[in-house]
């Protein structure tokens, strides 16, 4: 059995990348989830805020995946679920262990890779201390508490002002727990604004920016943790230390692509994403192989997890229907980082496979006010676009029009946030 | 003029609110900031989402929201009355599982269909 497109994960990245490839005119399409659901995070993600830009209203997480899972049991695209792929060859054959079915070799004409991503944890960041219960990832507590049902703790500390973290900070406070602060390392925090509002300064929840958990003191479970201010290099300055009576600590220090299964399949990974470097159809070095959501790059809208993954999901489409055709080495132009640019999705672009536009995502560096995001070639400006705020946990979208690509010099185009109104250097 | 950050969606918008001209609002992206702007700071409210207790199924909890926003007051009243409840699948979303909230007019409602 050869299938058009097989879409590794069931979560939004995979539930669109399935529709929009089955839309496109791929006959054959299965999606393989290693869980015994599909939706993947958004199960866990009980809260609103999902779906705004893509269906204009304010859902939760579960809803937001509802909607697509009800629309998927309208076709005749195929779901085999508690199947986990474990390795992926670059003919796309793909290996996978299934609960029901046993191991299972399939082979694909594209594949769309919608693996998601894992949370950083304690020994990512190496806290020192004893080693008690009570120390979690945000998001396994998430899990714990919004799946299993699980009270997770009852005074708590959140080390990282990421966006689980905020959202469980509430979570835990209306369960009746109290959640003594949330400590950020960075003078600001990654999370998005509206979980700064909404999930601490609602319910009184104070924020440490430049500070970080110096120990954690605890035989059995934890007792206590200490916080102490951070300095400029992110040291801890003696003598700044808090005592915090708590039984239970939170780590919500970061969110990693999960990518074992691209590497093993050779596929190149860019270090700034940790994610596979794409093409502008979110194709991988890998020809055939495509990629999209938080496997890419960890995205804090899910509305531009699912526009990504359409854009996966008709490329697979058309490679698969197309697949006899030699695709041949056409030209391309690579986008490179400049000033205050963490990195740009997509890394690389083939002006034949580009419609009207090609849009851009990417993160600052840092927090800024009144910017111009700029797109350069050999030292002249090609678009300009202003923003009035800019911060590292908001991910920036930007349109470069095709009519533009005429004036691409050496191959590449520079994206860069610089002050409103600078003069470019020659 | 008061400064805000806009929570209606995720995009965090900068408002600027002034109090002494009708609390007209800049700084919104679309028209649900000057609503939320205007309201913020007047009348605050929130949309609330919790679990209950599920039976007739694999999964053991059900997701819960309020069918609108209620009073930031009202949140923890609001949230006492989903303690002893237990909701059985098969279970769609949209179903009501806490009718008329503390008699604000408000459910609530189921936010996941789940068959069995
Ligand atoms: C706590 C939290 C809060 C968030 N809040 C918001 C919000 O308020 N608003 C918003 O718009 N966005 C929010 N997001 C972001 C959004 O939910 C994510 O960006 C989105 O869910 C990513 O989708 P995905 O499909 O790429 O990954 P996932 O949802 O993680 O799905 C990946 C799927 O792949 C499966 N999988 C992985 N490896 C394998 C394998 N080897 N074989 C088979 N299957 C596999 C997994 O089981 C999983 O189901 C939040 C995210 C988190 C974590
Ligand atoms: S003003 Fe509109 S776009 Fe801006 S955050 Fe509010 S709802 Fe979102």
């Amino acid at each position: 059995m050869i299938y058009d497109v097989i879409v590794v994960g069931g979560g939004p990245a995979g539930l669109a990348a399935a529709l929009e490839a089955r839309k496109t005119g791929a006959q054959k399409v299965l999606i393989l989830e290693r869980n015994s659901e599909l939706g993947g995070i958004l199960n866990q993600c009980i809260h609103n805020g999902f779906g705004l830009h893509y269906f204009k209203e304010e859902l939760t997480g579960p809803e937001y995946a509802g909607r697509f899972i009800e629309e998927l049991s309208h076709t005749d695209i195929e779901v085999i679920d508690g199947a986990m792929v474990l390795d992926i060859s670059p003919n796309r054959v793909i290996h996978a262990m299934s609960k029901t079915r046993g191991y299972l070799q399939l082979q694909a004409k594209a594949i769309v890779l919608a693996m998601g991503c894992r949370e950083r944890t304690r020994g990512a960041i190496a806290i020192p201390g004893t080693r008690p219960a009570g120390v979690f990832t945000a998001g396994a507590a998430q899990l714990y508490m919004n799946i299993e049902g699980y009270r997770v703790g009852n005074r708590v500390l959140i080390l990282g002002s990421g966006d689980i973290g905020l959202i469980m900070a509430r979570r835990m406070t209306l369960e009746g727990a109290k959640v003594l602060g949330c400590v950020e390392l960075m003078p600001y925090s990654n999370g998005l604004n509206r979980n700064i509002v909404q999930c601490l300064e609602d319910y009184n929840i104070p924020l440490y920016l430049s500070h970080t958990i110096t120990e954690i003191r605890g035989d059995k479970r934890v007792e206590q943790a200490v916080v102490s201010r951070v300095d400029e290099n992110r040291r801890p300055i003696p003598g700044t230390e808090i005592v915090f009576d708590c039984d239970t600590i939170l780590l919500s220090v970061g969110l990693i692509p999960e990518n074992e299964l691209s590497r093993q399949a050779g596929i190149e990974i860019d270090n700034r994403t940790r994610g596979p470097v794409v093409w502008e159809n979110m194709e991988t070095s890998l020809p055939g192989v495509f990629a999209s959501g938080n496997v890419v790059h960890v995205h804090d809208l899910v509305d531009f997890v699912t526009a990504e993954s359409q854009r996966a999901g008709r490329g697979a489409a058309e490679f698969a229907l197309h697949s006899d055709k030699e695709n041949g080495d056409s030209e391309f132009f690579r986008i490179e980082n400049g000033e205050a640019v963490n990195y740009t999705v997509p890394q690389k672009v083939r002006p034949d496979h580009v419609g009207k536009f090609v849009e851009i995502f990417f993160r600052t560096n840092n927090v800024y006010r009144d910017r111009e995001i700029r797109i350069t070639s050999g030292g002249e400006m090609l678009a300009s676009f202003k923003r009035e705020h800019m911060a590292p946990g908001e991910m920036e979208k930007i349109v470069f029009p095709k009519a533009l690509f005429s004036k691409i010099k050496n191959g590449a185009v520079t994206v860069s946030v610089v002050e409103a109104g600078k003069k470019e250097q020659k | 003029m008061k400064e805000l950050i806009c929570i209606v969606c995720p995009k965090g918008c900068h408002l600027k609110v002034d109090e002494e001209n009708g609390f007209s609002v800049t700084g919104n992206g679309c028209p649900r900031g000057a609503e939320y702007g205007h309201k913020e700071l007047t009348n605050p409210t929130r949309v609330i989402t919790s679990t209950v207790r599920l039976e007739g199924a694999s999964l053991c909890r059900l997701p819960v929201k309020t069918s609108a926003d209620i009073p930031k007051k009202d949140i923890f009243q609001a949230m006492a009355l989903l303690d002893g409840v237990t909701a059985h699948a098969p279970v769609k979303t949209g179903d009501v599982i806490v009718p008329n909230i503390l008699g604000l007019g408000v459910d609530f409602i189921a936010t996941k269909t789940i068959t069995g």
